[in-house]
C-alpha cells in the first residue's frame, strides 16, 4: 500500500493558511519521520511489527492529522527538522473549527464515514460557554444532533468533571487522555478501574487503532506501586509512557504512587513519547523518595 | 360525517348560502380534511378558501406568499417551515434562504391582522422581528424553533411592542444571545403571557422583571425559563403561578437550607395542574424529590438536557404513574431504562439522547437491553428515537414484538456503519422486523450497516411510511429503488453518504411530485443526472448546493421538491437551481 503522505492526507480545511501549511507538512516530511510517527503504545515487552505504522481511522491510513486546542505533543510529533509555520494557524483557539480533514476514496464498504471539517455555521459565534473538548475525527452533522444540543451538552458536562474533581466520592471521574500523534483525546472514567493494571489495558484496547505494537506487561506487579526497576524497564523498553498531569500541574510518570492517591490527583492522562519521558523519570523517583 | 350530511343538503338545495357553507366548512380541524372538501367542486373550494383561518406550509419554497394570499385571503395563523432537515446537522451553509421577511412584507398588506406566526428552521433577522411587531397590531403568538438569524435585540421589540402577545416560544435556535434584558421590555400595563418559553437563552433575566410578569400575568400556563434561575428563584416564580400547566425549571441546582427546601415543596405541592416538566439543567440529584409531589398529573417529562443517572431516575419514576412521553439523556443507562418499563405503562413515546456524542471512550449510555426492558414495560410505545452505541437484531425484532404499534421509529446507531454487535450481521433483519411488523409506521430513520435488503424490506411493507432518514446505508442504486416503487405514501425523502446515483435518483422523477421533498447528500449523484432530472420533471424544483472544492461533475448535495411558485428567486450564488 503506498504510504506517501502527500497522497494519503487532503487538508480541506476553510481556512486557506492552513491549506498551504499542510502543504509545507507533507514536503518537508522524509523517511526518518516517516519511522518516527510510527505509533506505538510500548509497555515492558512490547515487540515491534514489522510494515506496520501510520495513524488508522475509518480503515484509512493517514498520516498528517491535526488536533486542535492541543498544547504539545502532536505538534512535538511532526515538527523535526524546524518546519515550524505551522504551529499557530493549526490550533484555532475556537473549538467551532474542528478539523480533521480527510478525503477518503469512495467505498462501497460500511464504512462510509467521511470526515470532513465541521462548520457551526449556525451557532452564533457569542456563545459564551465552552464546546466540545479539543477536535477530534468527526464527521459532519453526525450523529444527527442540533448544534445547541451540541453545545449545551458539552457544556454540561464540562461542568459536571469540574464538579467531580472537588468530590472524591463522586460517581465518576472522567479524565482525558491524550496520546502523542493521535488524531483526537479520548476519555476515560478513572472510577472504573482498581489498579494500573486494569487502566493501561483499558487503554491499550483504547488506542489499540493507533498502534502496532503487541503490548505484553508481565512485569507489572499485582500491588498499588510499580516498582523503581520496572519504572526504568517501562522507559527503556518502549517508545511510549504513560504519564499524568496531577493537581498541581506537574507531569508525572503514572505507577509511582498509590492507586487511590493517583486517581485523587489525576487530572488527565497523556500517552507520552519516550524521548521525552526520559527527563520525567528522576523527578517522579525523587517526589516518591520524598513522599516515602 | 359531517361531508355526508353536507352532501344531502346540497342535492336538495342547489342554491346553498355562502355563509353557512363557510361556517360549516369552517369547523373542520383536519388539514387533510380542508384540502379533501376543497377539490369537492369550485363552490366548496370558494367556501373553503374564505373560511380558512390558519395554514400550514411544509416547505416555504413550495409556494409564494402573494399565491397564498390570493387563495387564502383570511388567515390569522401561519406556520412555515424552511431549510431541509439536515440543516439542524450544519450540513446546509448559511445564507441558505428560507428568509421570513419577503413573507411579512405581503403578510403587513394582506393578514394585517395576523395573529400568529410558527416558524422552524427559517432564517429571522432582528428587523424582521421588529417589523412584525410594528405591524401587527392583534399579533399573539411567536414561535421560533430551530431558526438563527435574530439577537436577543429582536426579541426585546417583541416584547416591547406587541401589547396582546399570549406566546413566546424561544427553541434551540441559533440566535445570538447578547443579554437578558429583552424580558424587561415587557411593559407594566402587560398581562396577556399564556405562554413564555425562553428555556434556551443563555443570558440571566432581570429576575425583579420576570418575578412581576408572572404574578401579573394571571392566564399563563406555560412557563420556562432558563438556566439562569436559580432554585429559590423558581420557588418565588412558582408561589405566583401555581395554575402552571407547562413548567421549565432553571438549573435545579443551589444550596439550600431545609427550610427553603420544604418551602420549595410545598410551592410544587399547590401546582395541581402540572402536565408537563422540562429543564433541570444541572440538577443535582439531592433536590429532586421535592418534584415528587407534582409528578401524579405529569404525562410529559423533558429531561433531555438533565444529565441524571439511573438511580435518580428511577426514584422519580415511581411518582410519575400517568407519564405518556419521556425524553432522557443515555447517561441513565439501562438501568434507568428498566425503571422506565416498571414504572411507566402508559408511556407512549420516548426519546433518549446521547450525553456525549462524539466520544467514542464512553463506554456507558444505552444498549439493546435498555431498549428491551422499555418494550417489555411499556406496551403503548409508539415513538421512539433511540442514540446507542450498540444494537443487535434480535433485540429490535423483540422489542416490535412487544410494541407492534410504533408509528415513527427513528434508531440510531451512533458509529457509521456498524453491524449487529454480536453476530457481525448487517442490521437489515432487524429494520425488516420494523416495517414488517409495524403497519402503522409513518416516520423511520435506519443506521447502522445496512445492505440493500434493507431496504427492499422497506419498499415491500412500509406502505405508511411518509418519512425516511437514511445515512452510510445500502449497497446500490436498486435499494433507493425499492422505497421509491414501494412506498406510495412517502413525502420526505433525506439520504446522506449512501451508495445512491443517478440511476436511483431518476428512478423517483415521477413520484418527486407527490411527495414535499428529496435530499441526497454526498452520494453518488452527477450533475448531468440532476440536470436529467429538472429537464423531465419541469414542475419540480431541483437544486444543487455547490461547493467549490469538489469536482464540479459530481452533485454533491440536491434538494429537489414540488413547487407551485417555480425556481427560487432569492438563491444564493451557491446554490443552483436547475
Amino acid at each position: 500500500m503506498s504510504r506517501s503522505l502527500k497522497h494519503d492526507y487532503i487538508g480541506l480545511a476553510e481556512n486557506p493558511s492552513m491549506d498551504g501549511s499542510s502543504d509545507k507538512l507533507s514536503s518537508s516530511e522524509d523517511g526518518k519521520t516517516l519511522k518516527e510517527t510510527e505509533l506505538r503504545l510500548g509497555l515492558p515487552g512490547s515487540e515491534r511489527k514489522s510494515g506496520g505504522g501510520g495513524v488508522c481511522l475509518f480503515g484509512k491510513e493517514l498520516h498528517n492529522v491535526l488536533k486542535a486546542g492541543a498544547k504539545r505533543g502532536f505538534s512535538d510529533a511532526i515538527v523535526t527538522d524546524g518546519s515550524q509555520g505551522q504551529g499557530p494557524s493549526f490550533f484555532s483557539p475556537n473549538v467551532d473549527k474542528t478539523l480533521v480533514a480527510l478525503d477518503t476514496q469512495t467505498n462501497t464498504n460500511k464504512d462510509l464515514a467521511k470526515p470532513v471539517q465541521e462548520k457551526n455555521d449556525q451557532v452564533a459565534a457569542t456563545n459564551g460557554h465552552a464546546t466540545a473538548p479539543a477536535a477530534k475525527a468527526q464527521v459532519v452533522g453526525w450523529p444527527p444532533i442540533r448544534s445547541f444540543r451540541k453545545n449545551t451538552m458539552a457544556s454540561n458536562l464540562t461542568k459536571n468533571n469540574e464538579e467531580a474533581e472537588g468530590k472524591p466520592g463522586f460517581g465518576c471521574l472522567y479524565v482525558k487522555v491524550s496520546m502523542d500523534g493521535a488524531p483526537y483525546l479520548r476519555k476515560v472514567d478513572l472510577k472504573t478501574y482498581y489498579n494500573y493494571m486494569e487502566l493501561s489495558s483499558a487503554l491499550e484496547k483504547m488506542f489499540s487503532c493507533f498502534t502496532i505494537g503487541q503490548c505484553n506487561s508481565p512485569g507489572l506487579p499485582g500491588k498499588d506501586g510499580l516498582s523503581e526497576s520496572s519504572l526504568r524497564d517501562l522507559l527503556h523498553g518502549s517508545e511510549y509512557v504513560l504519564t499524568y498531569e496531577d493537581k498541581d500541574g506537574d507531569w508525572m510518570l503514572v505507577g509511582d504512587v498509590p492507586w487511590e492517591m493517583f486517581t485523587d490527583s489525576c487530572r488527565r492522562l497523556r500517552i507520552m513519547k519516550g524521548s521525552e519521558a526520559i527527563g520525567l523519570a528522576p523527578r517522579a523517583m525523587e517526589k516518591c523518595r520524598s513522599q516515602n | 360525517m359531517e361531508c355526508k350530511r353536507k352532501n344531502e343538503k346540497s342535492k336538495s338545495n342547489s342554491t346553498f348560502p355562502d355563509e353557512v357553507l363557510e361556517l360549516v366548512l369552517g369547523m373542520l380541524k383536519s388539514r387533510k380534511d380542508k384540502s379533501t372538501v376543497s377539490l369537492v367542486c369550485k363552490e366548496w373550494y370558494n367556501a373553503e378558501r374564505w373560511s380558512r383561518r390558519s395554514v400550514f406550509i411544509g416547505n416555504c419554497y413550495s409556494v409564494s406568499p402573494e399565491i397564498l394570499t390570493r387563495r387564502f385571503p383570511n388567515i390569522r395563523s401561519v406556520t412555515l417551515k424552511g431549510k431541509p432537515r439536515f440543516a439542524d446537522f450544519n450540513l446546509v451553509p448559511a445564507n441558505w434562504g428560507a428568509d421570513i421577511h419577503s413573507w411579512l412584507v405581503v403578510f403587513a398588506v394582506k393578514y394585517p391582522w395576523l395573529e400568529e406566526l410558527r416558524l422552524k428552521r427559517m432564517t429571522v433577522t432582528d428587523e424582521s422581528l421588529e417589523f412584525l411587531a410594528l405591524k401587527f397590531p392583534n399579533f399573539k403568538a411567536l414561535s421560533l424553533l430551530s431558526c438563527d438569524g435574530f439577537s436577543t435585540d429582536g426579541l426585546a421589540k417583541i416584547a416591547a411592542n406587541c401589547k396582546n402577545l399570549t406566546e413566546l416560544d424561544i427553541q434551540e435556535n441559533g440566535i445570538e444571545d447578547k443579554s437578558g434584558n429583552w424580558l424587561s421590555c415587557f411593559p407594566e400595563s402587560f398581562t396577556s403571557l399564556e405562554v413564555l418559553n425562553f428555556a434556551n437563552l443563555h443570558y440571566e433575566v432581570n429576575f425583579d422583571a420576570l418575578e412581576k410578569l408572572v404574578s401579573r400575568c394571571k392566564s399563563l400556563k406555560t412557563l420556562k425559563v432558563n438556566k439562569s434561575v436559580t432554585l429559590k428563584q423558581l420557588q418565588r416564580l412558582l408561589v405566583h403561578a401555581p395554575q402552571l400547566g407547562e413548567l421549565g425549571t432553571g438549573s435545579f441546582s443551589q444550596e439550600l437550607t431545609p427550610q427553603q427546601c420544604s418551602e420549595l415543596g410545598s410551592a410544587f405541592k399547590n401546582c395541581r395542574n402540572l402536565h408537563t416538566l422540562s429543564g433541570l439543567w444541572v440538577a443535582t440529584a439531592q433536590y429532586l424529590p421535592v418534584l415528587y409531589s407534582a409528578c401524579t398529573n405529569l404525562t410529559f417529562l423533558n429531561f433531555s438536557y438533565a444529565p441524571l443517572d439511573s438511580d435518580d431516575l428511577a426514584k422519580l419514576l415511581v411518582h410519575c404513574p400517568k407519564l405518556q412521553r419521556l425524553w432522557v439523556v443515555d447517561s441513565v443507562e439501562d438501568k434507568g431504562l428498566e425503571a422506565v418499563g416498571s414504572h411507566c405503562p402508559l408511556l407512549e413515546e420516548l426519546r433518549v439522547f446521547p450525553a456525549d456524542p462524539f466520544d467514542e471512550g464512553i463506554v456507558h449510555g444505552v444498549t439493546e437491553s435498555g431498549f428491551i426492558a422499555v418494550s417489555q414495560g411499556c406496551p403503548r410505545l409508539h415513538y421512539v428515537l433511540y442514540f446507542c452505541r450498540q444494537m443487535t437484531n434480535a433485540a429490535v425484532a423483540t422489542v416490535v414484538q412487544n410494541c407492534p404499534d410504533f408509528t415513527h421509529f427513528r434508531l440510531c446507531i451512533m458509529h457509521p456503519g456498524q453491524p449487529d454487535y454480536l453476530t457481525q450481521d448487517p442490521m437489515d433483519e432487524a429494520f425488516g422486523a420494523v416495517v414488517k411488523t409495524c403497519t402503522k409506521l409513518q416516520r423511520l430513520a435506519v443506521s447502522g450497516y445496512l445492505t440493500d435488503l434493507t431496504f427492499e424490506y422497506i419498499g415491500k411493507y412500509a406502505k405508511n411510511l411518509e418519512t425516511l432518514s437514511v445515512a452510510f446505508a445500502g449497497k446500490s442504486d436498486w435499494g433507493m429503488r425499492c422505497v421509491l416503487d414501494g412506498c406510495p405514501k412517502l413525502r420526505k425523502l433525506e439520504v446522506r453518504d449512501c451508495p445512491f446515483g443517478n440511476v436511483a435518483l431518476l428512478s423517483g422523477s415521477r413520484k418527486y411530485e407527490s411527495m414535499r421533498s428529496l435530499w441526497m447528500s454526498d452520494c453518488k449523484v452527477t450533475m448531468n443526472g440532476v440536470r436529467l432530472l429538472a429537464k423531465e420533471m419541469p414542475r419540480l424544483n431541483v437544486e444543487v448546493i455547490k461547493e467549490e472544492r469538489y469536482e464540479t461533475h459530481q452533485a454533491r448535495k440536491v434538494y429537489v421538491y414540488r413547487s407551485v411558485a417555480g425556481p427560487r428567486r432569492d438563491a444564493p450564488p451557491f446554490v443552483l437551481t436547475l
